[in-house]
């Protein structure tokens, strides 16, 4: 386990380094930056090749990647165009998307766990397939017009809810946005636990349990959910990464100051160092929960032994 | 086994724990809310809110809050006025002498005196300081041996600028430039306190100037809180407590937010909303016009725009884009019609003339496809329209522009729309001029004289003319315009430069952009000034 | 060293093909649910908490898998229909003309978003186009790009996943670890700047786009399936017989573990239409003249409250390509389960 674990962190080192680089060469591949910061001016090109010289990008590519690299290493994620230090923006953006992405995943387990458990104990009745069909057509409706919607008839039209995050971005306020960040992956939740559930309920411990007369709702709750809920549970380790960086959208029409958000102002200003730096971070989640999820699994079915 | 068990009990724990969490926060969520504040939506600034470095509205707004200059904007009628200036004299229309009023301070008390011009003026003209208006301070004596198209600096202060007294220096421009003082209003002119020298970078977290608000609290990227400095000796002292602005990236949701009552006011009202605006907001809803016209530009860098016969497929164009009716069906009175290349808010003494560009800038498709013809077609057959998408809501126009064309020439495949995901993306295509086909240009006055509308956008070589447009005659115009002493004369000399921009065409012009705003109830005496920025100070919170 | 990152088959019974956790989303774009498909197709490799006996068919029946599995597609309801509406995507995706005659360019400025009319059962856009036919003629770009994309996807991720399954050690531990760059990128971060780059009026670069970012997940499905396949006795005895890697692998690796692939690609195809839409919205999808659900969509966003009908078509398509597609995907998977006969 312990061998596997530093072989699987070694192994990062080359993942680490080859999407870092990769997305410095795409956001370099966009041109250079220092046009846009003039607005619809022309750039002073004395002003500009200070700037450029400044910001390292008068450099060829890879000596920008070295230096860019140079600074991550020692903890300096450089600054954003307008003066603050990517690590400030970080520090407001990731607690904030963390925060989102909580709300996100408790609504994809509340709901697409019971969902799941109807539609799994009464497979192929018209529960099932109404539960199959709403869940596909959630998956069906692109994020940004699932948020638009919502946005308005919760915010507007009913008003149940202010239909935009402040900046403090409280959980409360996060529940729509969560909600609607979280309709992505719902469809799978509540597949994953009619499958598992299905599977489960022909088990030999059931028939065991159906057999000492145990109440319905015991047997259901005790004995099948507990052990249907494996691939669930690793399923929402590994979307927990997923979910983090893929707000970009969500972020955008309920104005969240999230990751997404400096994401996507750091692409349209081709903002270099906000954008690496916050992908750098993304990847190292998404890493970090991969190799937990392939632990945790291994802890969760004790077959699964990892040499 | 058991290790399995425990982990699957502790998360289905947390996750009713957290199920629970939600639940009980439900319905919380508003914000309590300062008495007397506005609440208003802004857009995150791009560069640091230094005044000589900044260049967009949204910077533009917290420096209209936090500094006043010489001179100001009248809100309503745009007349440059003084403000912290008694007089800005001469006699040759190149040498000037400023003297300032007594009694202005810096909100953090500090004396405002003639050096703190001199001072804040040579910061922003200087190289090395990578200010991006630095070029406002071209037209001053010295500014090339401070700002070298190449190499070091020779100098780090402007020869120009020479302080007599602690209220008065003199200006010496490089050549004559006899509105030069109505540029004055300009942020980039503002004067700057010491502590901006001296803790620079505490300066930048929170900004301190002699404006009628002062900055409480800013977090960079989606929120800024100001009140009102009760010190402030101005005349426009502000009627509101306090100005929070709030960042949206996108423009819908700070309307649905103001539908909701969850700001106070916004400043620009998406175009698909403007159908609804009148019955959302009654006459809570402001559209008044601002100095900016929106323009489609020609390549004329590429042979196949400029080459002889090409200005009367130009001219074609224009002339097949029904102005009217997008601006009635698209913009809903948003925007006006484009009769010439300046903007309403110049007035007829500053130069506006409606009917200048005459039946070019009028619907006539019948006549637009004959010209087209007669000029030999469209290059390949073919045109397409670029802008970037990211903001704005251009791509509604643009499609409809098309549209147009593609209806007054008979081919639904003669125009098509380009658009481009980034804005930095569209800025380098145009600078490095990769366009080959028309693209959007947008030009937002600096101050309002005629001067700004045509000489920085159609000169030979000037900064903003990215089609690369170059004729003598316009230029020898120009340059005749700006010696001229008389303000009618002057005016009248630019619109002479005008009419060949009608006859070349090497820019269509589209249409006059409003300033659009919406606001709450809990508001009264909002207004735009002509800028389209809300004067914020005049705003009474009921 | 070289043992592979995931833990080795158990020998028990045909193992998981990878930890079901590892099959990181491709798509952490929230228009892209092409991450969900790995998922799907993971419950049909490995169902959890019995071991599956997969591939081999019951000896007494003398049929195939495949013709096992064409045997109750045929008599399958939800197949048979989802089979009719693709056909029916297909055709006027080909033949747009045959149901709706007009052309989707035609456009009037004057019957700017006007409702239903004779003539014109959709109504009209924001321009004054005819929505229906905009709708059926957007049929031929946003089925192309996800037809096209997934199949690219598939080929890409199936060969590069399957020899480093079989491959294994040096091979494998290269090929995953790419897959895993590629993982790491945001979508809606990658298309920006590479349909940014790469561009040009028509769906091809939209296509390599997604296909880029597609393959990996693919690839793990194949990579884990190939892994589970050379385990069995057939492989080791066909082997024994002297058999080569390129037969082993074409001739008996490949029809087993062809069945996950084919899963994932039916249910991705669908979300890979749906993504075209979220890249349109943010301005580097598809663009005019080409006429696509994803644009009109995106047009359509901010109108809700004053044209729904904008919307509800092109999307109520879209919905029921995606429904169709998955509910194909889903009786395939059925059918070749053979735990579900």
């Amino acid at each position: 386990m312990g061998r596997y674990v530093i072989r699987r962190l070694l192994q990062m080192i080359p993942v680490f380094i080859g999407s870092t680089f990769l997305i410095f060469f795409m956001v370099y591949a966009l041109g250079d930056p220092v046009a846009a910061l003039f607005g619809d001016k022309a750039p002073d090109p004395a002003v500009a090749a200070r700037i450029r010289a400044e910001l390292y990008l008068d450099q060829p590519l890879w000596k920008q990647y070295l230096h860019y690299m140079g600074q991550i290493l020692t903890g300096d994620f450089g600054t954003a165009f307008t003066g603050q230090p990517v690590l400030d923006l970080m520090a407001d953006a990731f607690p904030v998307t963390l925060r989102l992405t909580i709300v996100a995943v408790a609504f994809e387990v509340a709901v697409g766990i019971a969902l799941g458990v109807v539609s799994g104990l009464r497979r192929g009745r018209p529960a099932d397939t109404s539960v199959l069909m709403v869940t596909l057509i959630v998956v069906s409706v692109p994020t940004f017009v699932s948020g638009y919607l919502l946005q308005y008839l919760f915010g507007v039209k009913w008003a149940l809810v202010a239909p935009s995050v402040s900046p403090e971005a409280t959980f409360a306020e996060l529940l729509l946005p969560g909600a609607v960040l979280g309709l992505v992956s719902l469809a799978y939740v509540t597949r994953l636990t009619r499958t598992s559930l299905a599977e489960n309920a022909r088990a030999d411990y059931i028939r065991t349990a159906v057999a000492k007369g145990l109440p319905r709702h015991r047997i259901v709750l005790r004995h099948l959910l507990r052990n249907s809920l494996i691939p669930v549970v690793t399923f929402i380790g590994a979307d927990i990464g997923a979910l983090m960086g893929g707000a970009i959208v969500t972020e955008r029409i309920f104005n969240i100051h999230g990751v997404g958000y400096q994401l996507y102002q750091g692409i349209l200003r081709q903002n270099s160092p906000t954008v690496v730096g916050f992908v750098t971070v993304l990847v190292l989640v998404f890493l970090l929960a991969n190799l937990i999820v392939d632990l945790l699994y291994a802890v969760l079915d004790p077959r699964i032994r990892h040499v | 086994m058991r290790g399995g068990v425990r982990s699957r009990a502790g998360a289905a724990l947390c996750v009713v724990g957290l199920a629970a969490a939600a639940a009980a926060g439900c319905g919380g969520g508003v914000d309590e809310r300062a008495v007397g504040v506005v609440r208003a939506s802004w857009g995150d600034p791009q560069n640091a809110l230094e005044p000589a470095n900044t260049n967009e509205v949204q910077g533009g707004k917290v420096l209209d809050l936090i500094f006043r200059g010489l001179k100001r904007y009248d809100p309503k009628t745009g007349a440059a006025e003084d403000m912290l200036a008694e007089r800005v004299e001469s006699d040759d229309a190149q040498n000037f002498t400023v003297r300032l009023k007594d009694g202005w301070t810096f909100s953090n008390g500090e004396k405002i005196t003639a050096q703190s011009f001199v001072d804040a003026w040579n910061y922003a003209a200087l190289v090395d300081s990578r200010q991006k208006n630095a070029a406002f301070f071209s037209y001053v004596d010295g500014y090339e041996k401070v700002h070298p198209v190449k190499g070091e600096p020779t100098a780090k202060t402007l020869s120009g600028l020479v302080v007599k007294d602690p209220r008065t220096f003199t200006v010496k421009l490089r050549t004559k430039f006899s509105t030069w003082p109505d540029t004055l209003g300009y942020p980039a002119f503002a004067p700057l306190p010491r502590a901006f020298f001296e803790d620079h970078a505490g300066w930048l977290r929170k900004p301190v100037g002699n404006g009628p608000y002062a900055i409480d609290a800013y977090t960079r990227g989606s929120v800024m809180r100001l009140s009102r400095w009760d010190g402030y000796p101005g005349p426009d002292k502000a009627e509101n407590t306090g100005v929070e602005l709030r960042v949206y990236t996108d423009n819908n949701t700070a309307y649905t937010d103001l539908q909701a009552g969850n700001i106070d006011l916004v400043d620009d009202i998406p175009s698909t909303q403007l159908r609804n605006v009148r019955k959302d907001l009654g006459n809570r809803y402001i559209n008044q016009p601002a100095g900016i016209l929106q323009t489609l530009v020609f390549p004329l860098y590429d042979e196949r725009w400029s080459k002889a016969g090409m200005e009367k497929v130009r001219r074609g164009l224009s002339m097949a884009i029904d102005r009217e009716q997008i601006t009635r069906r698209i913009y809903r009175g948003t925007r006006t019609p484009a009769g010439d290349w300046t903007s309403p808010v110049l007035g007829d003494k500053g130069g506006y003339k409606s009917g200048l560009c005459g039946d070019v800038c009028t619907y006539d498709p019948g006549r637009a496809k004959e010209l087209i013809q007669e000029g030999g077609g469209l290059p390949g057959g073919r045109v397409t329209l670029s802008s970037n998408v990211d903001t704005g809501s251009h791509r509604v126009w643009m499609d409809a522009v098309c549209n147009s064309v593609n209806n007054a020439l008979g081919d639904d495949r003669a125009c098509t729309v380009n658009p481009i995901g980034t804005f930095a993306d569209y800025r380098n295509k145009i600078t490095q001029q990769r366009m080959t086909g028309l693209f959007r240009s947008g030009w937002q006055m600096d101050y309002p004289l005629i001067q700004n509308f045509l000489q920085p956008t159609y000169y030979t070589d000037a900064s903003s003319n990215y089609g690369k447009f170059a004729d003598a005659r316009f230029d020898r115009l120009v340059d005749e315009a700006n010696a001229e002493s008389d303000t009618g004369k002057a005016v009248a000399k630019f619109q002479d430069a005008e009419r060949v921009l009608a006859e070349l065409m090497p820019v269509i012009p589209l249409w006059y952009q409003n300033g659009n705003a919406g606001y709450t109830a809990g508001l009264s005496d909002v207004t735009l000034n002509q800028f389209s920025v809300p004067v914020y100070e005049r705003i009474k919170v009921k | 060293m070289s043992e592979p990152p995931y833990p080795p088959p158990n020998p028990e019974g045909p193992a998981p093909a990878g930890p079901l956790g590892s099959l990181g989303p491709v798509s952490p774009g929230d228009g892209g649910a092409a991450r969900l498909a790995s998922r799907e197709a993971e419950s049909l490799e490995r169902p959890p908490g019995k071991p599956a006996e997969p591939a081999p068919p019951a000896p007494e029946k003398a049929r195939s898998l495949w013709s096992d599995a064409w045997h109750d597609l045929r008599r399958n309801p939800v197949f048979l229909l989802s089979a009719l509406v693709i056909a029916f995507l297909l055709l006027i995706a080909v033949w747009p003309g045959l149901v709706a005659g007009g052309n989707p360019l035609q456009c009037d400025l004057a019957k700017s978003q006007e409702g239903s009319q004779p003539g014109h059962p959709f109504g009209f856009d924001a321009q004054g186009c005819d929505v229906f036919t905009r709708t059926i003629h957007g049929a031929r770009a946003s089925i192309t790009v996800g037809v096209c994309a997934t199949a690219g996807a598939a080929l890409l991720g199936s060969v590069l996943g399957g020899l480093a399954g079989y491959y294994g050690g040096w091979w494998d531990g290269l090929l995953s670890r790419l897959a895993d760059v590629f993982f790491g990128i945001p979508i809606i971060l990658g298309g920006l700047v590479f349909l940014s780059v790469v561009t040009g009026g028509s769906v091809w670069p939209v296509v390599g786009f997604i296909v880029l970012l597609g393959w990996p997940q693919i690839s793990r499905i194949a990579r884990g399936a190939v892994v589970a396949a050379k385990q069995h006795d057939y492989v080791h005895a066909a082997r024994a017989l002297g058999a080569g890697d390129r037969r082993l692998l074409l001739r008996h690796i490949a029809p087993n573990a062809v069945a996950p692939v084919i899963v994932v690609a039916t249910i991705a195809l669908g979300t890979y239409i749906a993504l075209e839409a979220t890249l349109s919205f943010i301005g580097v999808g598809l663009k005019p003249p080409t006429v696509s659900w994803g644009i009109d969509i995106s047009n359509a966003s901010n109108q809700i409250r004053n044209a729904p009908h904008m919307l509800l078509w092109p999307a109520g398509f879209l919905s029921v390509t995606v429904l169709a597609f998955i509910m194909l995907g889903d009786a395939v998977r059925d059918a070749l389960d053979p735990k579900l006969r």
